[in-house]
């Protein structure tokens, strides 16, 4: 090349090259080129294969009837009568319902075993370490398969189901309560809650700036909290107790009636929940070590009380140390909820991603469907965490 | 886990596979290759699973050794790849099977829809029910309200659903995705029901510690004739599945055994003689060698030497003929003539 080549260009071309700036300009030009030619080439690659078997690229399945039936749909009233695209929806909102409540659950446990990690108690700190290593270390899928076993081999059969006073059953079926019924009425209980919620909000507002002008502090929680269920309450009396609950009841093979919580659900929940919990529990225990000792110090010589110091001091410094990868930990728990096929909870990996890629022999596009699911889910996760982490940073004063 | 990511493997293989894979000669590959690629179950007594020894067995598993036996002339040149009801298209169009002898039913939507080849069938079979006999039912009619174990991505769920909406009754369906697993919610109680072909719940049963405790309703739901599959674009292929399905058959037929099989070179009957590669070359046709379909019977058996071995009145498995008699004895095995 060099015996080819003018000397002034390669000297150029060289020059360009030590250039930092100009160098990381070529390699970013370079890494989008070859990225889109694999693509492209992907994408050509399939074209080619599924025409060589025939097929064709098409999104028209999605219109026709699924013909399987999920019984798992609790908000959804589906029927194997419907089409691909709403069993689409039925295994979205169930993977949403799985993450949702996983989220809030794990994050719940993550923190109490995080602080617990820290106690002065060996016992209970050396428990909770053992326990976490345990679980870190064992795969996820291990965990959903031993709690969906458990559930379903030790709980009694239906007709032997764990009798709660005739009005809650456990079996291994699943957990059934009764469901609430509400009648008329119970619309104007709903409009008093949401009022005094908005009468909370204002109200915390307020005793916000009232803290900052004057410096007097009301107790904040109690009163709201008092506002909202005594006012609900009274609205609930004064309409006459517009609820009923419908019991469920043992005919035939299972229970009819109620609310149940399916093993499929509770064993994926469950096992997602501890697992998650258990990397929650490490950030957590890291955020707060990583807040130095002087703070408290600090705090207590300007006379702040040890809780207070907690609430002020201690947890926004280490909020900004867990927000970041407690995110990844969410992003992880809704991943992990895709292996719920396992124990036949109906999310979206089972659904469009499995029986409807199955019965329609469209691979391509039914993959293509669960992968922008999950990236849409993990988009709106990370947006609002993102959103979240702002809001607690450090506001330069 | 491994069969979890094969879809995406298999997805990712019609992404990154070398364009025009599908098109190539599969006979070629796999003589060139030294092995057959069988897409089988993961597992289901007396159709496909490992023994002991860690070999694989079963009445799938032989007619995939035949396979071999022919193109290859050893049935033990086989490699089995696993696959769940759900995953088998996608590895078989993905190349990494090329053949599936897999309890497959056959259907419109996968032979047009997915673009599958069907060759005819090693199994007529037809969909049932197991319950646990203290349950008190006698017939599938009375499952109203039931919690069904079945298979996801077969034509299993797509017949329940079909049957319960058909009967105006309700039920609670668990779909696990291998046999293993569903068989496990069954027994332990998750399910009333479980339901799949008649030769799946025998095989499935037979595996219980409690057989005895497990009836087979009387109804069968559906008509699923069981046969081998391969990819669209190779009709040599094609040729060769068929027609090694075919010579189990008629060896069958025309009374010819793994242990009269050389005797029989000497037959007087000229369709033996062709069958053996004796008179004429279909075995060149094929693009196979003169003794392919020798090979077969010499190294695995006929038709009804495969059943017997591995489903038939005699194995735990214990189904009789019914349907898979020969024509000749009242049944639906009919092959066409080897001319
Ligand atoms: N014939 C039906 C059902 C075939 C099927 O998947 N049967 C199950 C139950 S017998 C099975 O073979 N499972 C074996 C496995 O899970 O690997 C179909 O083609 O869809």
């Amino acid at each position: 090349m060099t015996a080819a080549a003018p000397p002034q260009q390669t000297g150029a071309l060289l020059r360009l090259w030590r250039n930092k700036e100009a160098r990381s300009v070529i390699v970013q030009i370079v890494t989008v080129a070859v990225v889109c030619t694999l693509v492209a080439i992907g994408l050509h690659n399939v074209s080619v294969n599924l025409a060589a078997i025939g097929k064709e690229f098409s999104f028209d399945f999605l219109t026709a009837p699924a013909a399987y039936d999920i019984t798992f749909s609790p908000f959804i009233d589906y029927t194997s009568r419907d089409t691909h695209l709403v069993a689409t929806a039925v295994g979205v909102l169930n993977t949403l319902l799985v993450a949702v409540c996983g989220i809030v659950a794990a994050t719940l446990l993550g923190f109490t075993m995080g602080v617990l990690r820290l106690s002065n108690n060996w016992l209970i700190s050396r428990m909770v370490y053992v326990f976490i290593e345990f679980t870190r270390n064992v795969p996820v899928l291990l965990h959903i398969l031993l709690v969906h076993g458990i559930v379903v081999t030790t709980l009694p059969a239906a007709r032997q189901a764990i009798n709660f006073g005739d009005t809650m059953f456990l079996s291994n079926r699943g957990f059934y309560v009764p469901a609430p019924v509400p009648e008329d009425g119970a619309g104007i209980v709903g409009v008093v809650f949401l009022v005094a919620v908005i009468a909370a909000i204002v109200f915390r507002r307020w005793a916000k700036r009232v803290q900052d002008e004057t410096g007097t502090i009301y107790p904040v929680f109690w009163i709201c909290a008092g506002v909202i269920v005594g006012a609900t309450g009274l609205a609930f009396l004064a309409t006459g107790a517009p609820l009923t609950w419908e019991v469920p009841a043992l005919k035939g093979f299972n229970f009819q009636g109620g609310m149940a919580l399916k093993p499929e659900f509770l064993a994926l929940w469950l096992a997602l929940t501890y697992y998650t919990s258990c990397f929650i529990a490490e950030i957590v225990r890291a955020g707060i070590l990583a807040v130095s000792h002087g703070q408290t110090e600090a705090s207590y010589a300007l006379g702040l009380r040890p809780n207070r110091t907690l609430q002020l001091v201690i947890i926004p410094q280490a909020l900004r140390i867990i927000v970041p990868p407690l995110v990844s930990q969410y992003l992880n728990l809704t991943k992990n909820s895709s292996l719920a096929i396992a124990i036949g909870y109906m999310d979206v990996v089972a659904t469009i991603g499995g029986i409807s890629l199955m019965q329609t022999g469209k691979e391509v596009e039914t993959m293509i469907i669960v992968l922008g699911i999950y990236l849409v889910i993990s988009l709106v996760i990370s947006a609002f965490m993102n959103w979240f982490n702002r809001s607690i940073r450090f506001k330069e004063r | 886990m491994k069969k979890r990511t094969s879809v995406a493997v298999g997805a990712l293989g019609l992404a990154l596979g070398v364009a025009g894979s599908a098109q190539a000669a599969t006979l070629e590959d796999v003589q060139a290759r030294g092995v057959l690629n069988c897409v089988v179950s993961t597992g289901i007594a007396g159709f496909a699973y490992t023994d002991e020894s860690g070999e694989w067995k079963g009445f799938d598993v032989d007619f995939c050794r035949a396979t071999a036996a022919a193109v290859l002339g050893d049935p033990g040149a086989i490699k089995a790849v696993t696959s769940t009801g759900k995953t088998r298209f996608t590895l078989l169009n993905a190349g990494e099977g090329d053949v599936l002898w897999r309890n497959t039913t056959i259907t419109f939507s996968r032979d047009v829809g997915v673009k599958l080849r069907f060759h005819g069938v090693n199994y007529y079979d037809g969909q049932g029910f197991m319950v646990r006999k203290d349950l008190g039912v006698s017939s599938a009619n009375d499952l109203d309200g039931a919690s069904v174990c079945i298979q996801t991505g077969t034509t299993t769920e797509l017949n329940l659903a079909d049957y319960f909406h058909a009967n105006g009754m309700k039920y609670e369906a668990v779909t696990i995705e291998t046999n293993d697993e569903a068989r496990q919610n069954y027994t332990a109680g998750r399910c009333d029901v479980y339901t799949t072909d008649a030769s799946g719940l025998a095989a499935t049963r037979s595996t219980f510690t409690d057989p005895d405790n497990h009836i087979i309703l009387p109804e069968i739901i559906s008509k699923e004739p069981l046969g081998p599959a391969t990819r669209h674009g190779d009709d040599q292929w094609s040729d060769i599945v068929t027609w090694v399905l075919n010579a189990t058959i008629t060896a069958e037929e025309l009374g010819v055994t793994s242990a009269n099989v050389d005797e029989m070179k000497s037959s007087n009957n000229p369709e033996v003689l062709r069958l053996l590669g004796v008179e004429g070359n279909q075995g060149s046709e094929l693009g196979l060698s003169a003794d392919w379909a020798y090979n077969i019977i010499k190294m695995v058996g006929n038709y009804g030497e495969i059943f017997e071995r591995n489903i038939g009145v005699n194995t735990p498995i214990g189904l009789a003929r019914g349907l898979n008699a020969q024509w000749t004895d009242g049944g639906l095995l009919y092959s066409p003539p080897f001319r």
